[in-house]
């Protein structure tokens, strides 16, 4: 659903923000009210978007950045909806984020919602692009790629890992995110010749893991051998256990069983 | 992860400042990690798992192990680790780390039935001490054991080994690795006369062929799987071959997966040996010059206790001990034996399985005429649901692989040819199959034992830590190699007990016997890991005996002890482990052991301070020894020690290791638990390994000085490693003149391990006249050895086979990975596979709890019909990690008789509803 009209994009943007107002009764007043305050997990904002609940706290839903988005990429949460009313989000597989490298709707936003911190649209992390490796043409040996050709940022957001193939001569092309440079945009995930989009944009936090601070690894970064060790002091050890204090493993040890 | 306050609020707040805007995380991130990471100081170790010996690097900060990596600069894992290794820093944080000694007490007092309660380490040695002293007047140097382990450190490996055989006179001490690799050692000596691969792991790299007998190297040797499967997808001529009893995700990468019966591997290699005479695929030059064929006696029993079984056993278990001393024979072991179906075969070697003897090569020919094509694909089909002809098919090919001598192969395998009623022999016959086509010793050519256990090979093997070795391949039997160890040892000829101690699973019996009264249970879980448990564990807390158990953890044998002593971890102390393709690494005390944790080192010589000689070396009675030991005070004192010399002094802190001091900057700072406590100023770990080095110096096990190996660029070295034009130069392939400085120049390959030794010429059924000897320097042995059924096999009661083993996640019995959360969450209990078909006609389904019962126990646990292990109709499998699925409660205690490797592989179970 594109709206090109923008008179008729204005009476919507004021049709949502109105809803509230026009919606009468208790229970719907209260409905809408929780909506408010409950960030929106899956919600893919516009650039700069401040971190999910800071960014709802902030924004005053004024459709600004709606009204400033040249592409009719942003719309507003309408009523009755997953997110909270009012509020500018985007769908990629319609319409992606076209990267304006002057940030026409950061610009616009009177609160700082989208924070004017972002100077290069390419720094903006809207969502992170993830692969659907079953329905990707290109992990199937296909010769697609097409989301690595479209990327905005090509070679660095997304990047092609050449593999060789089991059954055949012939090298398997796979594209692979990188969250370090991917903004989100979702050009990809409109491009994607398949039925269903087979790459498409999620908020970073349900998609990324984290390795264990527990580990580094070994081939990124260098590590010397350090020379002048300095043990720990030898606070814990010696000290013979406190007096009323129990063993660790006591218990297991003691409860019989075998 | 241990973060200290500070740094957690000051990442909070960079996690903060990221998370406020949909912005760069990244580099937020980066500054955090930048930030958090200041102050680490790195250092390289290896990791505390598999015998594949990665290296990793540490991070230490404020006296806590901050991170791991692997090591990029180490070889053999380029920077990797597995799921394991990935966790090596946070196994020595578990919570219920053991801190305290703990005696069982009650009132104060030592009390078997007691419960335990914390005691001082000098209560503890005190107690030790007393009854040591009570086991040796009662029994002797026999009434005393140690169950070692192949996770010792060679520094602890070799103490144990020098306090038990030269300071107490007894050689009771054998480690965990007995039932893991002890089928591959008698394999190599009497095939080669040395023990260890000739290859490398750089062999992948070479090779066009992989073939996996028994070994599921994409979970056990997870590292090396990913170097095979690399090879697999960028060399077009390379094809993977899983051999196995049930299908496992070493199958996933194979070209070829071939389900065989249990134990119908030997039936299998005999059949390739066949073809490639049949095919004259041999390699006869090769044959001629370095090979010798041999064989040895049949009738050799299954390593039960030789008589008085029925003392201790069940009705049930004696169905399956009597075969130790009358084998009747089945269908196929009468065909492939040349004997008769239903003959009962008096088991007269079972006391001398070792037993070998020279043939000829008609003779050996026609050993093999039996097993064609017809008659093994009839004995070795695993799958009842696979079509004969495609398993045929599959056993051609695989014979083609083998007969093509245009291509390079590698065999290897690991615990399903090591844990097996006749381990020595499938051993041998992958030396049988490699050795006739002239693939041996050579870059991409060759069998390839793998091993489990981090120092299987480094310590347990090179050290001796078994109850017949000495250091460097020695034998304690052999007065030779005894004069040699005494020698090295300043001790009076006559020290060491000549009479080869008792194995691992026969000291378990000894326990149970009351021969045995006291144990020392160093870095091993026996009482999890020994076969039909509930006997030891029985024996352990019933019978008048002391059993000390040294552990990190509160484990099952801890539970069985009487007295548990905390023990530091791998990085808590100085170390060095030797890895499957003989390469030596090490590494310094990162961080000190909590509370009163100390390593096994330490309590060693602490305890050696506690026994003078005038308590050992007086004359000995020895069961079975006419004679007895000598007094060898006299010669003591001769050598200038007196009565009253401690064995610390005599044993360890000698003049010439007091030389070497610590502290020493080979450091570079790092401390020693060790030396600070002991307070007398030498460096323990070092003076050890340079003493030690002396065994294998000059005798084709040579190592490089302790300082080389904590070089910062020296990743371990592949012994033999010898001095060239100054520097210390490894050996990559042995017994091969282009790598090995001990080959004979000229002879291109040359199996030096066998100089000086020969056999009786003789026949397929026995050995011929003593004097007409074949002199076997230079070469190897080709054995015939036949197919042999199992012991126990499935019937109308106990209907299916029990096959147990590992999982990726969990490093044996569990005491440190099942300690790491994630690695807990990720598979927290054993289960027991089961084909669909067999689950539905049992009524029964995936998660059902279940029995699995044997003639020896039974244990509880929930069936799994799918995931990692496609189990074949008949067979079921159950990994062992679990001490909540005490699996070894069920398994049977049969042995290689050759090697006393207990088989965990195969044995009659039922299943059925909880």
């Amino acid at each position: 659903m594109s709206v090109k009209n923008p008179a008729r994009r204005d009476f919507l943007v004021k049709a949502a923000q109105g809803t509230a107002v026009a919606a009468c009764g208790g229970l719907l007043w209260d409905y809408l009210l929780r909506q408010e305050v409950r960030a929106h997990p899956y919600a893919l904002r516009p650039p700069g978007a401040l971190a999910e609940g800071d960014f709802h706290a902030a924004c005053i839903k004024c459709g600004q950045c709606v009204n400033a988005c040249p592409y009719d990429t942003l719309k507003l949460a309408g009523a009755g909806g997953d997110m909270p009313i009012g509020t500018p989000y985007f769908t990629p597989r319609e319409i992606p984020c076209y990267l304006c490298p002057d940030i026409p709707c950061m610009k616009a936003c009177p609160t700082g919602a989208l924070s004017p911190e972002l100077e290069d649209i390419n720094a903006s992390r809207m969502g992170l692009a993830v692969i659907d490796l079953e329905n990707c043409l290109s992990w199937k040996g296909l010769r697609c790629e097409i989301c690595h050709r479209e990327c905005p940022l090509k070679g660095r957001a997304i990047v092609l890992e050449a593999h060789p193939r089991g059954i055949s001569k012939h090298a398997m092309f796979f594209p692979i995110v990188h969250s370090d440079a991917c903004t989100g945009c979702g050009i990809c995930e409109k491009a994607c010749p398949t039925t269903e989009a087979a790459i498409r944009i999620l908020p970073h936090k349900l998609v990324q893991g984290k390795i264990g601070d527990h580990y580094r690894l070994g081939w990124t970064e260098k590590s010397e051998i350090t020379q002048d060790f300095k043990p720990g002091a030898a606070t814990e050890s010696g000290a013979p256990l406190k007096p009323g204090k129990k063993a660790p493993g006591v218990d297991y040890l003691n409860e019989g069983g075998l | 992860m241990p973060v200290t306050r500070r740094e957690f609020l000051k990442t909070a707040v960079a996690g903060a400042t990221a998370t406020t805007m949909s912005m760069p995380l990244t580099r937020m991130a980066e500054a955090a990690v930048q930030q958090l990471e200041k102050g680490w100081q790195w250092d390289k170790s290896v990791c505390r798992f598999c015998g594949t010996g990665c290296g990793i690097l540490v991070a230490t900060k404020g006296g806590k192990i901050v991170a791991t990596k692997g090591d990029p600069d180490a070889p053999v894992n380029r920077g990797l680790n597995c799921i394991k290794g990935y966790f090596n820093g946070k196994i020595i944080y578990g919570a219920d780390r053991l801190t305290q000694p703990l005696l069982r007490m009650t009132d104060g007092k030592f009390d078997k039935k007691g419960k335990f309660q914390p005691v001082s380490w000098e209560t503890a040695l005190d107690v030790m001490e007393e009854k040591m002293r009570w086991a040796l007047k009662e029994k002797g140097p026999a009434g005393l054991s140690i169950f070692g382990s192949g996770q010792y450190t060679i520094h602890e490996g070799y103490v144990a080994a020098k306090l038990m055989k030269a300071g107490f006179r007894s050689n009771n001490l054998d480690p965990n690795a007995r039932h893991c690799m002890a089928s591959a050692v008698v394999g190599f000596m009497q095939t080669f006369g040395i023990d260890e691969p000739q290859g490398n792991y750089d062999d992948i790299e070479h090779t066009d062929t992989a073939v996996l007998w028994g070994a599921n190297m994409a979970e056990m040797h997870p590292i090396l799987w990913s170097r095979i499967t690399n090879r697999r997808l960028t060399h077009d001529k390379m094809r993977v071959v899983n051999l196995s009893v049930y299908g496992n995700m070493s199958s996933d990468i194979a070209d070829t997966e071939i389900i065989f019966a249990p134990s119908s591997d030997l039936a299998i290699q005999n059949y390739i040996a066949r073809e490639i005479l049949a095919r004259n695929a041999a390699d006869w030059d090769f044959v001629k010059k370095h090979t010798v064929f041999a064989t040895g006696p049949y009738d050799i029993g299954y390593g039960f206790r030789p008589k008085n079984a029925d003392k201790f056993a069940s009705a049930a278990e004696m169905e399956t001990y009597k075969n130790e001393q009358v084998r009747v024979l089945d269908k196929h072991e009468a065909i492939a034996q040349r004997r008769k179906e239903g003959e009962a075969v008096p088991q007269a070697n079972a006391a001398t399985p070792m037993k070998d003897w020279a043939i000829s090569l008609e003779d050996f020919k026609k050993a093999l005429e039996p097993y064609t094509l017809d008659f093994v694909a009839e004995v070795a089909k695993g799958d009842p649901d696979e079509p004969m002809a495609d398993f045929k098919a599959k056993l051609k090919l695989l014979a083609d692989y083998y007969c093509d001598r245009s291509r390079k192969i590698v065999s290897y395998w690991t615990m399903g040819f090591n844990q097996h009623q006749r381990g020595t022999w499938v051993n041998e016959q992958a030396y049988m199959t490699h050795l006739l086509t002239g693939r041996q010793c050579k870059p991409g050519d060759g069998a390839f034992s793998l091993t489990g256990q981090p120092s299987a090979c480094g310590t347990a093997r090179e050290v001796g830590t078994f109850a017949h070795r000495l250091p460097a391949d020695m034998v304690v039997m052999n007065p030779k190699h005894r004069g040699i160890a005494e020698k090295i040892w300043k001790l009076p000829a006559g020290t060491i007990n000549p009479q080869m101690g008792s194995h691992y699973v026969k000291i378990m019996r000894d326990l149970e016997d009351g021969q045995i009264l006291f144990n020392w249970t160093q870095v091993n879980n026996p009482w999890q890991n020994t076969a039909n448990a509930n006997h030891w564990i029985k024996a352990a807390r019933d019978m008048n005996n002391f059993i000390v158990v040294a552990d990190a953890y509160p484990s099952v044998s801890a539970k069985v002890a009487d007295l548990i002593l905390p023990a530091a971890m791998i990085n808590e102390k100085w170390g060095a482990y030797g890895n499957a393709e003989r390469r030596t690494q090490v590494w310094r005390q990162q961080v000190l052991p909590p509370g009163q944790a100390r390593a096994d080192i330490w309590m060693m010589l602490e305890l050696s301070k506690r026994f003078k000689l005038k308590d050992v070396w007086g004359a000995q009675k020895i069961p079975g020894l006419e004679g007895g030991l000598p007094d060898v005070l006299p010669g003591a004192v001769a050598m200038g020690y007196t009565p009253e010399s401690t064995l610390y002094e005599v044993l360890f802190a000698t003049p010439e290791n007091k030389k070497v001091r610590w502290p020493d900057p080979i450091a570079k700072g790092h401390g020693n638990h060790v030396a600070d406590l002991l307070k007398d100023g030498w460096f323990p770990e070092k003076a050890m390994f340079e003493e030690y080095r002396q065994f294998g110096s000059g005798h084709a096990h040579d190592l490089a000085p302790f300082d080389i190996y904590h070089h910062d660029k020296v990743r371990g070295l592949k012994w033999p490693v010898v001095q060239k034009n100054g520097k210390w130069v490894e050996t990559p392939w042995r017994n091969n003149e282009q790598y090995d400085p001990y080959v004979q120049k000229g002879m291109g390959i040359d199996f030096y391990g066998n100089n000086g030794n020969a056999l009786v010429m003789g026949d397929l059924d026995k050995p011929g006249n003593p004097a007409t000897k074949v002199d076997i320097s230079h070469k190897a042995k080709i054995y015939f050895r036949p197919y042999a059924s199992p012991v126990e096999k499935p019937d109308a009661n106990f209907d299916l086979w029990l096959c147990t083993g590992r999982v990726l996640e969990h490093w044996h019995s569990g005491t440190m990975t099942r300690r790491v959360s994630e690695l807990h969450r990720a598979v927290p209990s054993a289960v027991c596979w089961i084909n669909q078909k067999d689950a539905d006609a049992k009524g029964l389904k995936r998660n059902d709890l279940v029995w699995v019962e044997s003639r020896r126990g039974k244990v509880k646990v929930r069936l799994e019909t799918g995931g990692r292990n496609r189990v074949p109709r008949g067979l079921v499998y159950v990994p062992w990690f679990d001490e909540g699925v005490l699996i070894n409660r069920v398994t049977l205690d049969a042995t290689c008789p050759l090697s006393k490797e207990t088989d965990f592989k195969k044995c009659a179970v039922k299943v059925y509803k909880a």
